[in-house]
């Protein structure tokens, strides 16, 4: 992975010279350990704020919105596949975009490192490969990585990415065989009671803070649900059945435009598994519809067309 | 609770269902009398912000009927409705909605005897359930 920096960096400035871009998207190193940010930078000078780990989790096309300049940017499997969903979605033209495409392995669960760390401050974190070294005032931790991916990115079948320009490296194997749903078939196993029991534990810490919302790259519209007032469809207060109706509404918006980034878990500060709710809807759109969202410029979005012998078992 | 009766929010298109239930009662059939109607131009008019408000505001049940695929008179209105309720049972039955709560079908406005039927199964169906017991919002509401 860290081989990847001085490529991303080379490019960048040769996109700057050659005056392709106006501005170039990526992460640089984040002021904490493990929490790389994204960054805009817009001449040769600044490239060398870029850099490349295993902690790039949040996504960078929230910053492709409502935009008019050239723009380069960088792109692992599933942000590329955000790209296309903008694209289709037209919040962005494919002219626009310079994409550079990176293989990747998966991001590292920066919880579930404090946790094997026992919660004590990590100061700073190095890579080798397939492990990575994390230190603190009075410790030194070796782990593999594989151990540590995010849970979105250890049932990643998109590596690749799906859209590019250039590659920074050669693609990466996909993992095959993985079973990326089984969390939803174990709730899809229980009955209603101990579903609802279920998810009303999960966002019961929630505060709404909608940190889930401003990280999620579909969520670009002007007025949310959650701001309307005329009619409100979604009540202010900290009460638990307007939070469900927050948490249901906000994952049906993202119904066949998900690409389970995750980085609307990692950006969660009370670390609610906010994707059991979009998961459901991405295994229904692969199962009823044989959509994944963000594969090819050339499909509509999964809502915005039909068949007329769609699946219709569930109607009298 | 044996005289409980539910209370199911539907919502019927104007150019078919609402016709189905307008013939049923010129015509004097017998329906159960549960449903609170709701006329909407057309089913893909219905948003899950509508189901789920009625859940939330108490409906034991919910019940969405347009025109049969093909018959819509925006064309195409409730095609795009079928791809978004197909989604939507499946993420509330997932969270805990029980799956006898939230109905869907096609009626004709000829079609008064089948409105007539989906209406005593739907009414049977949710009474079956017994009232509403988690989506709903017990707080006042503020603005």
């Amino acid at each position: 992975m860290l081989e990847y920096v001085e490529k991303i960096r080379e490019t960048a400035r040769k996109l700057f010279e050659e005056g392709k871009v106006d501005v170039f998207i990526g992460y640089k190193k984040g002021s904490v350990p493990m929490m790389n940010q994204p960054v805009l930078i817009s001449n040769a000078d600044q490239v060398d704020l870029l850099y490349w780990d295993s902690n790039c989790g949040l996504n960078l096309c929230n910053y492709l919105t409502r935009r008019t300049d050239r723009i380069g940017i960088v792109a692992n499997g599933c942000n590329s596949r955000n790209i296309v969903t903008h694209i289709t979605e037209n919040q962005i033209s494919r002219d626009q975009l310079y994409i550079v495409g990176i293989p990747c392995k998966g991001m590292i669960d920066h919880r579930a490192v404090q946790r094997a760390v026992k919660q004590r401050e990590i100061l700073s974190i190095e890579e080798q490969g397939d492990t990575f070294t994390v230190k603190g005032k009075d410790f030194e931790d070796t782990f593999n990585k594989s151990d540590y991916l995010q849970r979105n990115c250890s049932v990643c079948t998109h590596r690749n990415p799906v859209i590019f320009d250039e590659m920074v490296a050669p693609p990466v194997e996909e993992q095959i065989g993985v079973d990326a749903y089984k969390d939803v078939k174990e709730i899809e196993g229980m009955d209603p009671d101990k579903k609802w029991e279920f998810f009303t534990r999960i966002i019961e810490n929630c505060i709404r803070c909608y940190a889930c919302r401003n990280a999620c790259p579909l969520c670009y519209c002007p007025t949310c649900f959650v701001d309307e007032s005329k009619p409100q469809w979604v009540g202010k207060s900290s009460d638990p059945i307007d939070t469900m109706t927050f948490h249901i509404l906000r994952a049906y918006h993202c119904a066949g435009r998900c690409t389970d980034c995750g980085a609307c878990e990692r950006a969660c500060p009370v670390g609610i598994p906010v994707r059991q709710f979009t998961k459901k809807l991405n295994k229904d759109a692969k199962e009823l519809f044989s959509w994944e969202a963000g594969l090819t410029l050339d499909q509509r979005p999964l809502l915005d067309v039909f068949r007329p012998d769609d699946y219709n078992d569930f109607i009298r | 609770m044996n005289d409980w009766e539910p209370k199911i929010t539907t919502f019927l298109c104007n150019w078919c269902s609402y016709g189905a239930a307008d013939l049923a009662g010129v015509s004097r059939f017998q329906y159960p009398p549960n449903f609170r109607v709701i006329r909407v131009p057309c089913s893909g008019r219905v948003g899950p912000k509508f189901i789920l408000a009625a859940f939330r505001h108490g409906s034991d049940g919910v019940w969405v009927s347009g025109c049969h695929p093909g018959d819509c008179h925006y064309l195409e209105g409730n095609y795009y409705a079928r791809r978004k309720f197909a989604l939507l049972k499946g993420l509330l039955e997932h969270i805990g909605i029980e799956p006898g709560r939230l109905h869907f079908s096609w009626i004709s406005s000829a079609e008064a005897t089948k409105f007539v039927e989906v209406a005593q199964e739907v009414a049977k169906e949710v009474k079956a359930l017994g009232p509403a017991k988690h989506f709903i919002k017990k707080r006042a509401e503020v603005a």
